[in-house]
């Protein structure tokens, strides 16, 4: 029986002879989206910013006593306000806006995470396939990824005896556990089903990596990456107090031997600010990539 | 007239004390454009035997040929459709099916040539309306339909169906019975069915395969289905060459080898 012969067979069914109501019909309100779309942004947006203005003001009246070690957050104003104005400033080589020395830093950010995704997604994928591997590498990868970022630098330092390829390690080996972890856990759990379709198909090991094992571990690949990327935007700040340079970390540093603790506090906002866009930034590709894996 | 052959297969798997013996010395030859339902308890072993014939398991003992050659890794020559479908959800239904395609006629076919086999393949099994969906957005059924279509399109010497239609309703599993019937008519595929259902099991095969239980399970009884094709559900429930096929089969899996669960 095909589908024509089946619709056939419906129309042979009697017609409904039930009275058919019309409703009356609204007139579609043009502006009622709009109005959803702004109650729906305000209800996002209103209370953090209720929130920030409450911190705030703790803030100033705990800062504003006599002998208070910070600066309230009017006197960051009145200090640093142009750091925040003009993020994009260049009086001289080494006195430059802060947009810039984030741009710099996320330069160093993309060298290390970039070569860490790349890196640690490959052995992942490897070590992912098989239970051996698993067992042996993952007690390793649990110790190494506790070490926090600056312990490498001594070792990063004496191995390649220059700041720049060290601060690009240091970032790097902050941020490649996750993202293998992350990988062989979503290689491994990726279904029998889906190696039996590879295996009928006879894909190759590069079919397989690209078709099969990258989409279906995508999920879990880009929540290794996601927190990769946090660690590393954590491990730049470290790395670069100590190798210098014109990066954000470095101006914290340098703000902090010439007593600018207004910068700072201005600084630690572009970093955090920073650090939110790159989470989001990589959690929305993971998204972008990963549309239609779970199912 | 041999097409497939199993000759004195048997698989353990394990080893030493904790082996399982799930099946032995089955033997069984298939002719071309066959169509044989394999029939028994759940845990007899049948989807074992499915994946070994289409390479997926490794062979302990005995050997099996297709077409003259043995058979001992998985290939499109042997494609298999999935209990449960087995569709990558991140495909398309249209890219399911085109990598199986690319794979297998990557260098016989021309570009345009496997953009109309694919079509071809989705009109067979009625769903070229939805060929730009993802298996999600489509009912179980469809989905099962893109997996036998995606099977189909790998032009395979035997097609492997595994309890295809277990998970799904009972109309929908009627329609899809109706829509391999007439696949196999149209094309004479070999094809061979694993399922746990009397009624499908007669309704499609050629000869019907019923399994003793496990463990070691083997061939109990292979039952000719001298039914005339083109089948009609509907003519057949009153027509006495069926109802005998059905009740030897219901005998001989509810008398002579009821299914014990405390054997496991």
């Amino acid at each position: 029986m095909n589908v024509t012969a089946l619709k056939r067979k419906l129309d042979l069914t009697p017609k409904p002879a039930a009275p058919v109501v019309a409703l009356p019909t609204r007139r579609p309100d043009r502006l009622a989206p709009w109005r959803k779309r702004g109650v729906a942004l305000a209800g996002n947006v209103l209370p953090p910013l209720a929130v920030l203005v409450v911190l705030l003001t703790i803030w100033q009246v705990g800062a504003s006593g006599e002998g208070s070690g910070l600066p309230t957050p009017v006197q960051v104003w009145i200090d640093s306000g142009f750091l925040i104005l003009e993020p994009f400033y260049v009086y001289g080589t080494q006195d430059i806006g802060l947009g810039w020395r984030v741009l710099t830093s996320l330069e160093r950010v993309a060298y290390g995470f970039g070569l860490a995704a790349v890196v640690g997604v490959l052995t992942g994928a490897v070590i992912g396939q098989s239970a051996l591997m698993m067992r042996g590498f993952d007690p390793i990868f649990q110790i190494l990824r506790t070490v926090p970022p600056l312990a490498w630098l001594p070792i990063s330092l004496a191995a390649f005896m220059d700041s720049g390829p060290s601060a690009i390690f240091v970032i790097f080996i902050t941020a490649i556990w996750p993202v293998i972890i992350n990988t062989a856990a979503g290689v491994r759990a990726i279904p029998q089903d889906y190696r039996n379709v590879a295996a009928v198909l006879r894909l190759n090991q590069v079919e397989f990596f690209w078709k099969i094992m990258v989409p279906a571990a995508a999920p879990y690949i880009f929540s290794g990456l996601r927190i990769g990327v946090g660690l590393s935007w954590l491990a730049i700040v470290a790395a670069e107090m100590l190798t210098g340079g014109v990066g954000i970390g470095f101006f914290i540093w340098d703000a902090w031997n010439s007593s600018r603790l207004s910068d700072i506090i201005v600084a630690l906002a572009y970093i955090g600010g920073t650090g939110f866009i790159l989470d989001r930034l990589v959690g929305w590709i993971g998204r972008v990539v990963s549309r239609g894996t779970a199912v | 007239m041999k097409y497939l052959s199993i000759e004195h297969l048997s698989k353990t798997f394990g080893s030493g004390a904790k082996a399982a013996h799930v099946l032995s010395d089955i033997t069984l030859t298939i002719g071309k454009g066959e169509f044989v339902s394999i029939i028994g308890h759940s845990g007899c072993g049948k989807s074992t035997l499915l994946n070994l014939i289409a390479g997926l398991t490794d062979v302990t003992r005995g050997a099996i040929t297709l077409d003259g050659r043995e058979v001992n890794a998985p290939g499109p020559d042997r494609a298999v459709v999935f209990q449960n479908h087995s569709l990558l959800p991140w495909l398309s239904v249209y890219d399911n099916i085109k990598l199986g395609v690319s794979k297998v006629f990557g260098s016989t076919k021309t570009r345009a040539e496997r953009h109309d086999w694919i079509m071809q393949n989705l009109d067979l099994v009625q769903m070229s309306h939805a060929a730009d969906k993802r298996p999600a957005e489509i009912s179980g059924g469809m989905r099962q339909r893109v997996g036998i279509a995606r099977a189909l399109a790998m032009e395979p010497k035997v097609l492997l169906l595994d309890e295809p239609f277990g998970a799904l309703d009972a109309l929908t599993r009627a329609h899809l019975q109706d829509a391999v019937m007439e696949i196999h008519a149209r094309l004479g595929n070999t094809m061979i069915m694993i399922t746990h259902d009397v009624d499908e099991a007669v309704l499609l095969a050629d000869r019907i395969v019923m399994m003793t239980n496990g463990p070691a399970a083997t061939i109990g009884e292979v039952l000719s289905v001298d039914l005339p094709r083109p089948r009609d559900r509907i003519r057949l429930a009153s027509q006495p060459d069926y109802v005998r096929a059905r009740e030897s089969v219901l005998r001989f899996l509810y008398e002579r080898h009821r299914f014990v669960e405390a054997a496991e």
